[in-house]
């Protein structure tokens, strides 16, 4: 009970009181009586400290004094909310598809138009307003398909890949397929630590197990077969393992799988009988000098037999690369070598819950099938698309950079995604009083942090870490100088707390 | 065969090591007659002769698919989200642009891509909260609304929350017979237990109590009984349901701890001066403890007079609940983001233009327009069903769809059991080959032994349903003729 209340928003019960009474027990739903892996739910991105830095920006407006004037939000890979600026061509064309009166105006380039017509008549109604069908339009599937065989350089049938409601829809869709029956042992999801938090909500949430293995911080958080092994073994007993979860390029860690990290991993999970759901949705955020993203399908198949034939389920979505679209909510995925009768079992589960939304698969359109070269757009686009990722390997540098500046942080290069993860040094003071507060080491730094600066960052506790380590997630995204502020004003903080507490 | 020689090993996922409850599912929407549907239309496109000219899609509650126009008000507010420089045209009236804004700005971020907060945006949940206020007279508390992804998938989380822990009977789900067919497929997935209580054909299709406690006791050995669904206006049955009627529900849930899940989604569509009156609305004027009974609403973007079925936009609000359910709830969605679009969506369905705005005129001409023309085609297929021997069909007052009664001539049932199929599939598949007239078997939704029926909606175009009157009834007479 009490570890519940401590997981729960104080404001939010405090707030619960409707029709201004105290609602009575005997209820039907009470605290033993809700389905208990509800209660379970755990999503570190937004709990308690997003929460604190809300009510300081009420304040900071309301004139109450602060050694800061604003709240620096660096907790989530929102690109729009730090003032990323959204792709002319991917609006255009979902504005079209919206409201079709535009089509007669000249203020909208022909590829656009093209786009948005050809979409619409593969709806029913020329609409994108009525269900289409429950894997995503059809032609939508064959842009994807195509940009996936430009990017792998290997064949992709379109009949494989389902749209979904971002990647995170088709990430729980995957998951629930995986479970077994009540009363037997639990499946095991293998699943990265320090990783998103969405896995370990959502096995939670399903009742599965989850089976965590350790990303090697020594070694630029690569995957480390050893612990992979390790973490396996240990948990054959209390569950049957079936799943292993990369998150590549990695979030929270930024790194970027080498080809032969992954070559390995890949012959890991096919000796242990495991399906690999690999999380590439950050595949176009890649920074480091000479690096390329290579997609576990693309690996995988190049190796040849057996490894090409194994299943694997990849994921990406508009919400992060270039795009950064999080609110409409586009993205798929692709299963590969999956057996006949799950495939069909697959696509009648998906069937149940009607469709994606259509402006969602309209956005991951214009992803998959952007302008090329010739058209009228191609040139803004491709400007607007290097600006944004040029701009975010600066910042992925600089940060690296100056973490590592700092005595007593150290941090891994930002290879990829849009955070980076460093380590921080907490001195044994610190650490006692964060104990007696009832607070993880490192979430009582963030709150320090935060009520000092404001910044507002995800203690590395929200994503798991060794234990005895202590991290925080910062996200790369405000504007540049915004970021360069904030590292100045964390350096300070920093040097400040490890004085107050050594 | 591997290069290297090794044979490739067995899959990791097969029927045997998926997610069992899976296998169970039937979706019952699918099957001979859609598919049989995608074939005579292919085979119009390659020019095959038919008795018909095109497959008329009557099978789902899809408005826009069968021709039905947007709200131009509602698509103008989404266009100038996703496409802000509009915000300096002419073209566009300031009350959209005023919301649009007001949306915008509700968002994490100023900007349609950004993420909302749990629940969905707040000005969306406030904007709801006034409306059900606005509908019911009662106060509604924003925090007590979640946007969902459209009613279906609120349905299934509904259905998750109230599931019973490792070791315990499952949990028994109380559904509609007929009712909409996907809360077996919810049921089956997150294996829960089904209780299906019969509506009352007689009482145009009300709750019948003393089925309800029949359904109850038979299922009390095998489960843990939680949640009494009640579809109103009814899907498929298109009947509204008295406030009598829905207080002997409401009395029987509190009195045998049920929560009830109220699937409202069809709340504008009721015609003929019907009234619809929202469980809301009953439990809070009714004496206590039943103004206490624990109650969650769905109503959603798709239906209605916007119909917006692509956009996902829908909302559930939760009444009389403990605090520990609104945080469950609230787990849940933190890792569920909302669309921005499905939230827009929904905002126009619950604050739309008022008098005096400059779009008030239009967006009222749109919306009576459609209205008054499902008004007209519930109208004409009530007096189609009825018109013809051996069918009956109570008078569509409510949602999109008409659910008459086939009496079907005993030879014709032995042939559709020959053939392993259900009586009343057996006629839809014979209706579709002989008039292309799409609609989906009663039996898909449930209904008792011996009867059958079959449901339409009433959203094909007014001319598509001129010639098709005439076609059905040679259909029909000829049917009976053939079987009797």
């Amino acid at each position: 009970m009490l570890k519940i209340l401590q997981r729960v928003n104080l404001r939010w019960r405090h707030a619960i009181q409707l029709n201004g009474k105290r609602l009575k027990s005997g209820k039907v739903l009470t605290l033993s009586t809700v389905n208990p892996l509800v209660k379970e739910v755990q999503y570190a991105v937004r709990g308690p400290i997003v929460i604190r830095a809300a009510e300081i920006e009420v304040e900071l407006q309301k004139g109450v004094k602060k050694p800061f004037n604003e709240v620096i939000r660096a907790n989530i890979g929102d690109c729009h909310a730090t003032g990323q600026v959204p792709l002319t061509f991917l609006r255009q064309v979902v504005a079209l598809c919206t409201y079709q009166e535009l089509l007669k105006s000249p203020d909208f380039p022909d590829d656009a138009k093209d786009r948005a017509r050809r979409v619409l008549a593969s709806t029913r109604g020329s609409s994108i307003g009525s269900y289409s069908d429950s894997p995503g339009l059809e032609v939508i599937r064959r842009d994807v398909a195509a940009y996936i065989e430009r990017r792998d350089g290997h064949p992709c049938d379109y009949m494989n890949i389902f749209l979904s409601a971002g990647a995170s829809e088709a990430i729980r869709t995957v998951m629930n397929l995986l479970l077994t029956a009540a009363g037997a042992k639990p499946a095991g999801i293998m699943i990265p630590i320090p990783q998103y938090p969405l896995y370990s909500a959502t096995i939670a949430e399903f009742g599965a197990c989850q089976v965590s293995y350790y990303l090697d911080e020594e070694n630029k958080w690569a995957l480390d077969t050893n612990e992979l092994k390790r973490s396996l073994e240990e948990a054959k007993e209390r569950c049957t393992p079936r799943a292993l979860c990369v998150i590549n390029p990695g979030n929270p860690t930024g790194q970027l799988l080498s080809l032969e990290n992954m070559q390995k991993v890949i012959k890991f999970a096919y000796e242990n009988h495991l399906i690999i759901l690999a999380d590439e949705v950050y595949q176009d955020n890649v920074y480091g000098e000479g690096e390329r993203f290579y997609s576990f399908k693309k690996v995988m198949t190049e190796m040849g037999a057996p490894y090409s034939k194994m299943e694997l389920i990849s994921f990406h979505s508009t919400s992060k690369g270039y795009m950064g679209e999080c609110g409409f909510r586009g993205g798929y995925m692709e299963a590969v070598n999956i057996d006949k009768g799950v495939y069909d079992q697959l696509n009648k589960l998906i069937s149940v819950r009607l469709c994606p939304t259509v402006s969602g698969q309209v956005a991951m359109d214009c992803v998959a099938n952007p302008p090329t070269e010739g058209e009228p757009s191609y040139e803004s686009f491709m400007k607007e698309k290097t600006y944004v990722l040029d701009s975010l390997k600066t910042r992925a540098k600089m940060v690296t950079e100056l973490f590592n500046s700092i005595e007593g942080v150290q941090c891994n290069p930002v290879m990829g995604a849009m955070y980076a993860f460093p380590r921080i040094t907490i001195p044994e003071k610190a650490i006692e009083e964060a104990k007696k507060r009832g607070q993880a080491p490192d979430a009582f730094y963030c709150f320090e942090l935060l009520e000092e600066t404001g910044i507002c960052v995800v203690p590395g506790s929200g994503f798991g870490q060794r234990p005895g380590t202590y991290h925080f997630r910062t996200t790369i995204l405000p504007p540049t100088e915004k970021i360069k502020e904030l590292l100045t004003r964390f350096k300070e903080f920093h040097v400040k707390f490890t004085k107050k507490w050594e | 065969m591997a290069n290297n020689g090794a044979t490739p090993k067995a899959k990791a996922l097969t029927r045997q090591t998926m997610n069992p409850y899976f296998l169970k599912i039937v979706h019952p929407m699918r099957g001979p007659i859609l598919n049989r549907s995608l074939e005579l239309q292919r085979e119009l496109v390659q020019g095959v002769k038919k008795p018909f000219n095109k497959v008329i899609q009557a099978n789902d509650g899809d408005s826009q698919a069968q021709g039905q126009k947007p709200l131009t008000f509602l698509r103008q507010m989404l266009m100038l989200c996703t496409n802000p420089a509009l915000f300096d045209s002419d073209d566009f009236p300031e009350d959209a642009k005023c919301r649009a804004n007001r949306m915008l700005s509700g968002f994490c971020g100023p900007s349609i891509g950004c993420y909302t907060d749990d629940g969905g945006t707040e000005a969306l949940r406030r904007d709801v909260a006034a409306f059900i206020q606005r509908r019911d007279g009662f106060a509604s508390d924003f925090r007590s609304i979640f946007f969902v992804a459209g009613a279906t998938e609120a349905m299934e989380d509904v259905i998750q929350l109230v599931l019973t822990g490792p070791g315990e009977k499952p949990a028994g789900i109380m559904v509609p017979w007929p009712g909409y067919p996907l809360y077996s497929a919810f049921i089956d997935k997150l294996g829960a237990y089904q209780i299906g209580y019969y509506l009352d054909e007689d009482r145009n299709w009300g709750i019948d109590v003393a089925e309800l406690q029949r359904a109850l006791s038979e299922a009390k050995g095998n489960s843990v009984p939680r949640l009494l669904c009640v579809i109103n206006p009814g899907n498929p049955t298109g009947q509204v349901l008295s406030m009598e009627n829905m207080k002997e529900a409401i009395r029987f849930a509190h009195d045998h701890r049920l929560v009830i899940l109220a699937d409202e989604v069809y709340q504008e569509n009721v015609y003929f001066g019907t009234e619809f009156h929202s469980f809301k609305k009953v439990v809070s004027t009714m004496e206590p403890p039943y103004c206490n009974t624990e109650l969650v609403s769905i109503h959603s973007a798709s239906k209605g007079c916007v119909g917006e079925c692509g956009l996902r936009g829908g909302y559930i609000e939760l009444v009389n609940f403990e605090p520990i359910v609104y945080e469950a709830v609230m787990n849940l969605y933190s890792t569920k983001d909302g669309s921005t679009t499905g939230q827009i969506a929904m905002d126009v369905v619950v604050n739309p233009p008022t008098p005096g705005e400059p779009s008030y005129e239009r967006f009222m001409q749109e919306k009576m327009a459609i209205f008054v023309s499902h008004e007209k085609r519930a109208e004409l297929f009530t007096q189609l069903f009825n018109s013809v021997e051996g069918i009956q069909c109570p008078r569509t007052t409510g949602a999109l769809y008409a659910f008459p009664r086939v009496f079907i001539p005993e030879r014709a049932v032995a042939e559709a059991q020959k053939l392993g199929m259900e009586p009343d599939a057996f006629y839809c598949l014979r209706l579709l080959e002989e008039t292309g007239f799409f609609v989906v078997p009663g039996s898909a939704f449930g209904q008792r032994q011996g009867r059958y029926h079959f449901r339409t909606t009433i959203l094909p175009p007014m001319d598509v349903l001129r010639e098709l009157v005439a076609r059905f009834r040679v259909f029909h007479v000829t049917f009976l003729e053939q079987w009797k």
